[in-house]
């Protein structure tokens, strides 16, 4: 069953008298419980393509179904509703709280729910959702005072509280070493495969792709299928 | 429930930042410390005013005989004749306007005790409403003289600070004798020091005995224009001026009182009555009431003038709550502009604040906040932050003013209004000038501020 759907988007920026088209006709499908790697060049179109499934942009034109609902042309707070109910966003730069402990970072996309959440149920889930990413020991420390590894697991904490049906990650190893992407990527493998939590990461690195069960490409704001890659290569 | 947990978020959001908080707040403090202190010492000061304003006699009256319209010339016809005690009896009574009135008979006279002499600047016979009328409270020493002396012509009398100093240098006076026109009157008690008045001269020269035995006993053998007054009135039955007075106003005197007493006729004329008026606003109507009753009282028709004059000090008490009001004034424009100041300076901080956390916003609105949440938190910050300053400001304030109190002496008064006013004015600032920044911030892209740098 699909949980998304992208039929012909074009994204368009206006720069003054220019117009930008960045996306160009893209169309996709994910389904529920995929771990899907997107892949492209630096400036192909990847992070606004996302920022488009995060409902954080809005399409130039075209069609985005999700969750078997057509938001192309919902409003600012609507979409802001749908970001909260359906999806959990991971960044390269994590984007914590400074000087907020891990355990208010991890309950804070609670307070703009729309179901009211008591104060103890906020923080018995921000300290499940700790206890789950391995820093049950660590709830009070402030970003500031945790490794890489450590910051991005709250932020994925962060992105699980509200129990989304997907999960956007921008280049979620962009600043971390090896080991810890591995351990970072693992993870989202695990939430995938033991919550059939559906899983888009942003990449151009194919070590980090490897571990999706499914690559798009994109280029020149078009995508790429894998079958024509694998053509394209060939004839390389 | 939704605006407790904003709140949350923004106190939250200020204890990130404790130390930009205080400094942010720093102004509004100034600012409700400035109003509180500045409120509080202006309204001490007015309160003082008020009480000098009483104590030199602004709201008192005075009524004299003759119009003054008449001129010198015309008041010999015998009209300035016609002020009776019975006219003070009846004003009290009659006129809801006035607290009290007491009539005044003046005489003149060298005080004598020991071999020490000197001469008062006023000697005055009247009753102890007079110490009411002139605010004149307590005792320094002794009491004062009582109603019973005045009908019973008592040989008594109370005297000022001043006389104290030229007649008794260091002994107690209470219970001693001094002499006057040959009199010997007994010192029951001295008068509270009241200093100078307005035109600069000494409230406390001043002796002050029955008005009965000043007139009978004092006047009636010294050689001043009282004398003739008196005299003359000795001629005048009462009945044929005046309706016929209570016959309980005298105790009947007992026979060695009425050898002690020249004149048994206990009908007088006074040279003033002086009255106190509730209050300084009532001061016109007392004019009217009493303007009115004596009218009636001495029989005067609708279209003759007075008989009398009424004196009172409106242009004083004018001058004097004019000055108050002005001191305030100045003093609530004064604490307005600093709390703008403050008001600015949190409008300031806030902006560089929505600037700086134009990441965080992202990230928010990125998890789902919507523009009102974000609104409505940093709206909530600088009102929070406002309320803050308000209360650490009132605190300090009053601080303040304890302090002048104390070092300065300077009175000081609270000011419950002022307070209201400054916890109401600093959420007000808190809005008005969180508006803007809380707005800015409303309005960002979430992309745009996620990706700031
Ligand atoms: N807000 C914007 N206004 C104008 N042009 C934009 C804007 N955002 C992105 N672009 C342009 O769109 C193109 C694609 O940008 P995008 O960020 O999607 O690339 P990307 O695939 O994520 O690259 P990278 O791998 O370097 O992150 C770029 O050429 C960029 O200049
Ligand atoms: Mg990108």
């Amino acid at each position: 069953m699909e949980l998304l759907e992208l039929r012909e988007v074009c994204k368009t920026y206006h720069l003054g008298e220019l117009d930008l088209q960045v996306l160009k006709g893209v169309s996709l499908s994910v389904a529920k419980g995929e771990l899907v790697a997107l892949m492209g060049a630096s400036g192909s179109g990847k992070s606004t393509l996302m920022n488009i499934l995060g409902c954080l942009d809005r399409l130039s034109s075209g069609e985005y179904w999700l969750d078997g609902q057509e938001v192309s042309d919902a409003s600012a707070n609507e979409r802001a509703r749908l970001r909260n109910r359906l999806i959990g966003f991971v960044f390269q730069s994590f984007n914590l709280l400074a000087r907020t402990s891990a355990l208010d970072n991890v309950s804070m996309p609670l307070t703009y729910g729309t179901e009211f959440v008591s104060e103890d149920e906020m923080k018995a889930r921000a300290v499940e959702m700790l206890r789950k990413v391995g820093l049950a020991d660590r709830m009070h420390h402030q970003p500031s005072q945790l490794s890489g590894g450590q910051q991005q697991r709250v932020a994925i904490a962060r992105s699980l509280i509200n129990r989304p049906r997907l999960l956007l990650a921008d280049e979620p190893t962009g600043n971390l070493d090896s080991r810890t992407s591995e351990e970072i990527l693992q993870m989202f493998r695990d939430l995938n495969e033991k919550e059939g939590l559906t899983v888009i990461l942003v990449t151009h690195d194919p070590e980090v792709a490897r571990h999706a069960k499914r690559t798009i490409r994109i280029r020149d704001g078009l995508i790429a299928g894998g079958p024509e890659i694998k053509r394209e290569e060939i004839q390389k | 429930m939704r605006a407790y947990r904003t709140f949350k978020t923004a106190m939250r959001a200020l204890r990130r930042n404790v130390m930009r908080a205080g400094l942010t707040t720093l102004g509004i403090v100034i600012g409700v410390a400035a109003v509180i202190a500045m409120m509080e010492i202006g309204n001490g000061s007015a309160l003082a005013i008020q009480h000098t304003i009483a104590t030199m006699g602004a709201y008192n009256l005075m009524v004299f005989p003759g119009n003054a319209l008449m001129g010198g010339i015309s008041t010999g016809t015998g009209g300035s004749m016609r002020l009776s005690p019975q006219d003070a009896d009846a004003i009290l009574t009659d006129c809801p306007s006035v607290t009290a009135a007491a009539p005044v008979v003046y005489a003149r006279a060298q005080a004598i005790y020991n071999n020490l002499n000197w001469q008062p600047g006023s000697l005055l016979g009247t009753t102890p409403a007079f110490l009411e009328v002139r605010d004149w409270g307590d005792m320094a020493q002794g009491s004062s003289f009582t109603d019973r002396d005045v009908r019973n012509c008592s040989k008594v009398c109370v005297i000022g600070k001043t006389i104290v100093k030229m007649l008794f240098q260091d002994e107690p006076p209470v219970g001693k004798e001094i002499r006057l026109m040959n009199v010997n009157f007994k010192v029951v008690g001295v008068l509270k020091a009241k200093g100078a008045n307005m035109m600069g001269s000494d409230q406390d020269d001043i002796i002050l005995a029955p008005w009965t035995t000043i007139k009978y006993r004092v006047s009636a053998v010294s050689s001043t224009a009282a004398t003739t007054a008196a005299a003359t009135t000795t001629s005048v039955l009462p009945s044929q001026v005046y309706p016929p007075a209570p016959a309980s106003l005298y105790s009947t005197p007992s026979s060695t009182q009425q050898a002690d007493t020249p004149q048994p006729v206990r009908f007088a004329n006074v040279n003033q009555i002086v009255v106190s008026a509730r209050s300084a606003g009532e001061v016109q109507q007392a004019i009217e009431e009493i303007t009115a009753l004596l009218r009636e009282r001495h029989h005067i028709r609708p279209n003759m003038p007075e008989d009398f004059t009424i004196r009172d000090m409106t242009e004083m008490v004018r001058t004097m709550s004019s000055t108050t009001e002005l001191m305030t004034t100045l003093l609530l424009i004064v604490a307005a502009i600093s709390l703008v100041v403050g008001g600015v300076g949190i409008m300031n901080i806030m902006l560089v604040s929505v600037t700086e956390r134009t990441r965080e916003i992202g990230l928010r609105m990125a998890v789902g906040a919507q523009s009102g949440d974000i609104l409505h938190q940093f709206l909530m910050e600088a009102i929070v932050l406002c309320l803050i300053g308000g209360a650490i400001g009132i605190a300090l304030g009053r601080a303040t003013s304890v302090l002048v109190r104390l070092i300065k002496h300077w009175p000081t008064a609270v000011s419950v209004g002022a307070i209201i006013v400054a916890v109401a004015v600093s959420a007000l600032v808190g809005v008005l000038f969180g508006f803007y920044p809380a707005w800015k911030a409303s309005r960002l892209d979430p992309i745009d501020a996620l990706r700031y740098e």
